[in-house]
């Protein structure tokens, strides 16, 4: 639908956009399994934003750099310690963040359903997340919420342009056969794939500014989301250490092998 | 490169398909356009490959290398095989990174009452004394820490056996306030090795009262503290520069310019280093601070201080999880001997920590002779001893790391105080190296000078009232008593060991002398010709490891994916770009490529088959050994981007 350009010129010179960002542990950690095999070892190790989000959060800033945005907002849930995630990201740039804190175990589908919630709350003209988190690698909460909304959705970005007076957004996906171009009609979901962009540093003056930014804080309740899970996560195990290769002397060797000892033919 | 390949395909496995050298370059030589992503992913599979030792490039031509016969043609060092090769050109010190951005960028200035570089025991120990004295007396003081590493005690690696003594009187509510000590010192052995045996030697240490303690995880600890005291810290920002004003009074320091490309010219994420100016800057950077180094020498603080120049040691650490059965929390054991031999000065510890983690490292002092002796290799056959390997096996290692430590002691305090600030910390050098333990002195000096700085600040006092202060504490009287153990081994092993059993149980620190050192450590490497190289076992894989294996498993954060990191100016400065090629290689064999524990520096024979020095900047494990151990001096250790380097956090 398209609406009239100066209402829509007024609109989106005021539009705002929504990053969704997920403290995890740092990409550069070598991560152990807990001996119970319950999870991953997660202290004493050190965590950061997820690549994807800080990808999703640079661009954001340089929507609303560009001028065709007016304010981001950067949003996590999580336990309390989302908060220091949070202020890297009001470091960055953003200009207000929102903490949803839950302690326990956090499924995509209940993110989605609470990023729903939030996007209801703020009303955002784009919803920006990182396409998956790498502790978990899921790549859910995107479409999972763009199917909540029913917005449309443009995953795995590697190029995003805004046409603020048609409000449509340009989005070229790295898909399995190349790049896709995708025409989407705001309001919409992108996720942010690795070349999009590369997230600027923090800077000092920026980060001793954001300590002192408001996080607002809500749980759960407050945006009445029950947060359960039908998945239960059992058992958390090494992979299995890989074998040294074996160098076969001949073709007949090769299909004897596979026929007889990995059993695929 | 070619060169380096067919002398590997001698060994025997076939495995060597990639030259050692190849498996840690980043980005690889071989393929200067790959997008670093993709040849990064190739770079983690392919670092298990093990074949030669850093040894093998200058052992090809034993008999010749070290004639007369090297060419006189040292015209192409220019490409460090990618490595920054702009900047070598310029002349002299290169002071700090200023000079990458080119024209110079305007940098936002923020000012404080005191800033602090270094986020570890000292610095920590400064700040929240500080803000302890304000709320005593009502007062407000602003108080920043810059730290380089990612986050606080990132950098920090320590043995540790931790005395509590300057901690009681800083935090005393330590334990409730839940500090990370928790495991009190059960036993003390001390053994001499021989290759096959153990003998026990009565301990010359007391350490009852004493924990066993990740300092990492005690400094991240202390960052907490200090932070609910309102102490501002930075992690990620490596100050590079220090500012003068037109007296030459220190006002403050600067950090790095981040997002600067290994050519010099700004990438898209370019950010402009800060000028952080304090009425006071307090230096605490650790042994061989790069800063402290500089305004030592500008201020001449060793000639004003007890005059000697400092000496040092390097320790390699890793830490362990081991079997339960064989772990008993609270061991400590030291040892003395084997693998080094008489005229080297060094030793192991092996701490039994928590959760069935064991810390265990091998200590060499810097001012050995052998150009050939390579620390890493040492440690890694210490724990194949027969008393140290049943422990070992069936564990698993969690973290690696390196960094050099002060042996000067008494002799070797510089003057602490400069106009505009102080040292603090192992900058200055409070180390006791027979108790070897300098995190109490450390974090005393802090808290010592936190108070001169305090009194300047709010009365008027002068900071030269610092270094009375230090005179007259327990610092001071420890430092003196322990002064002459690590000289007497100037003599040599035996009577450095007869002379300090004199000193422990007779003179018990009471001797009418104090000892000299002897030559600085750099000038203590005698040339490659007057000794055969060592022929070290190789790793097993099992107990002992290689070096690419040591740090991309274990120790180093890498920022590949976003950040590119790795694509920054060298940080290792070489002052004269010739000397590697000149001096180092035909008189001393090139020992850097042997005594830095994170093969940062390697001789790779070009097409022609000369030897180039590569140096391999973004596995810099900050330990700073290059910088004392160089023996023309031409390796500066400076600071690389903030959040690099190594990432521990349990060492």
């Amino acid at each position: 639908m398209r609406t009239t350009t100066s209402a829509a010129s007024r609109e989106t010179a005021s539009m705002r956009i929504m990053v969704a960002i997920k403290r995890v542990i740092d990409y550069a950690v070598k991560i152990r399994v807990k001996p119970d095999k319950s999870g991953v070892e997660t202290s004493n190790v050190k965590m950061s934003m997820n690549p994807f989000c800080e990808i999703a959060l640079e661009e954001a800033l340089r929507i609303k750099e560009s001028g065709r945005a007016s304010e981001v907002v950067a949003v996590s849930v999580g336990p309390a310690q989302c908060v220091d995630t949070l202020r890297t990201g009001l470091a960055m740039g953003a200009d207000r963040a929102i903490h949803v804190e839950f302690p326990g175990t956090l499924y995509p589908l209940s993110i989605a359903k609470i990023l729903k919630a939030l996007v209801d709350a703020e009303k955002p003209g784009l919803l920006l997340l990182g396409k998956q988190a790498i502790d978990d690698d899921c790549n859910q909460t995107g479409q999972m919420i763009a199917g909540l909304l029913k917005w449309p959705q443009g995953t795995f970005a590697s190029k995003v342009v805004l046409d603020e007076e048609n409000k449509v957004a340009t989005v070229d996906r790295e898909v399995d056969g190349g790049l896709e171009t995708l025409c989407l009609d705001l309001p919409a979901v992108i996720t942010t794939d690795l070349r999009l962009n590369q997230p600027r540093y923090a800077s000092l003056p920026n980060i001793m500014k954001a300590k002192s930014k408001v996080i607002k804080k809500l749980t759960p309740q407050d945006l009445n989301i029950e947060i359960r899970s039908d998945l239960e996560v059992v058992q958390v195990t090494d992979p299995p250490k890989r074998k040294a290769g074996v160098i076969l002397s001949s073709v007949d060797e090769l299909i004897d092998k596979l026929k007889n000892e990995a059993r695929v033919l | 490169m070619r060169g380096l390949i067919s002398s590997s395909s001698k060994s025997k496995s076939s495995k060597s398909l990639l030259s050692y050298s190849i498996a840690i370059q980043f980005p690889p030589l071989h393929s200067p356009s790959d997008s670093s992503q993709s040849s990064v992913k190739n770079l983690y599979s392919s670092s298990c490959f093990r074949n030669s030792t850093s040894t093998e490039p200058l052992s090809r031509n034993r008999n010749g290398f070290f004639s007369s016969g090297y060419s006189r043609n040292p015209a192409k060092i220019a490409d460090f095989g990618g490595n920054g090769c702009g900047f070598w050109r310029a002349q002299g010190l290169v002071a700090g990174a200023r000079s990458f951005s080119g024209e110079p960028v305007s940098r936002e200035s923020l000012n404080y009452d005191v800033v602090i570089v270094g986020a570890g025991p000292a610095g920590l120990s400064a700040a929240i004394r500080l803000k302890q004295l304000c709320r005593e007396k009502d007062v407000d003081l602003s108080v920043c820490v810059v730290e380089k590493g990612a986050e606080v005690g990132a950098h920090i690696l320590s043995g540790n056996v931790f005395e509590p003594r300057a901690l009681n009187e800083l935090l005393p509510n330590w334990k409730q306030e839940e500090a990370p000590i928790h495991v009190p010192v059960s036993s003390d052995k001390f053994w001499l090795l021989s290759k096959t045996r153990a003998f026990p030697c009565p301990s010359p240490f007391n350490n009852r009262g004493n924990y066993v303690i990740s300092l990492s995880q005690l400094v991240r600890w202390l960052g907490l503290k200090a932070e609910e005291l309102g102490v501002e810290i930075y992690p990620g920002f490596a100050a590079s520069e220090i500012l003068y004003d037109t007296t030459d009074k220190v006002i403050g320091i600067a950090t790095n310019d981040m997002g600067v490309a290994k050519d010099g010219s700004k990438k898209d994420n370019f950010q402009p280093g800060v000028e952080l100016k304090g009425r006071v800057t307090l230096f605490a950077e650790g042994c061989r601070g790069s800063l402290s180094e500089e305004v030592i020498r500008k201020f001449n603080l060793r000639e004003q201080g007890q005059g000697q120049h400092q000496t040092y040691a390097l320790g390699i650490k890793e830490v362990w999880e081991v079997s339960a059965d064989k772990h008993q929390a609270g061991s400590v054991l030291h040892t003395l001997g084997w693998p080094l031999d008489s005229r080297t000065y060094g030793g192991s510890f092996l701490y039994h920590m928590k959760d069935r983690q064991v810390a265990v490292g091998f200590v060499v002092a810097l001012n050995y002779h052998n150009p050939f002796l390579n620390p890493y290799e040492e440690f890694q056959r210490f724990k194949h001893h027969p008393a140290i390997s049943p422990l070992l096996e069936g564990g698993t290692v969690l973290e690696y790391g390196a960094r050099t430590l002060n042996e000067g002691g008494y002799q070797s305090i510089p003057y602490p105080v400069f106009p505009g600030g102080a040292i603090i910390g192992c900058s200055a050098g409070f180390l006791n190296v027979p108790k070897i333990k300098g995190s109490h002195t450390a974090m005393k000096s802090g808290m010592l000078a936190a108070e001169s700085v305090f009194r300047t600040l709010h009365e008027g006092s002068p900071l030269e009232a610092f270094w009375d202060s230090l005179k007259s504490s327990w610092i001071w009287k420890e430092l003196h008593s322990a002064r002459n153990y690590r000289p007497a081994f100037e003599y040599g092993f035996f009577p450095g060991l007869a002379l300090s059993a004199l000193e422990h149980y007779i003179l018990k620190g009471r001797s009418p002398w104090t000892l000299k050192h002897g030559r600085p450590d750099h000038e203590a490497t005698a040339e490659a010709q007057l000794f055969r190289p060592i022929d070290y076992p190789k790793p097993d894989g099992v107990i002992s490891f290689d070096v690419p294996t040591s740090l991309y498993r274990f120790s180093l954060s890498f920022r590949s994916n976003t950040n590119h990191d790795h694509d920054q100016p060298a940080h290792l400065r070489l002052r004269d770009p010739k000397i590697p090629e000149l001096v180092n290689v035909p008189v001393y064999a090139g020992p850097e490529s042997r005594y830095c524990p994170a093969r940062v520096y390697e001789y790779v024979a070009d097409e022609s088959g000369h030897l180039k020095l590569q140096i391999n900047a973004q596995n810099c494990l900050h330990c700073k050994a290059c910088d004392i151990k160089d023996p023309k001096q031409n390796i500066k250790w400076t600071v690389p981007e903030g959040g690099g380097g190594p990432a521990y956090t349990i060492m």
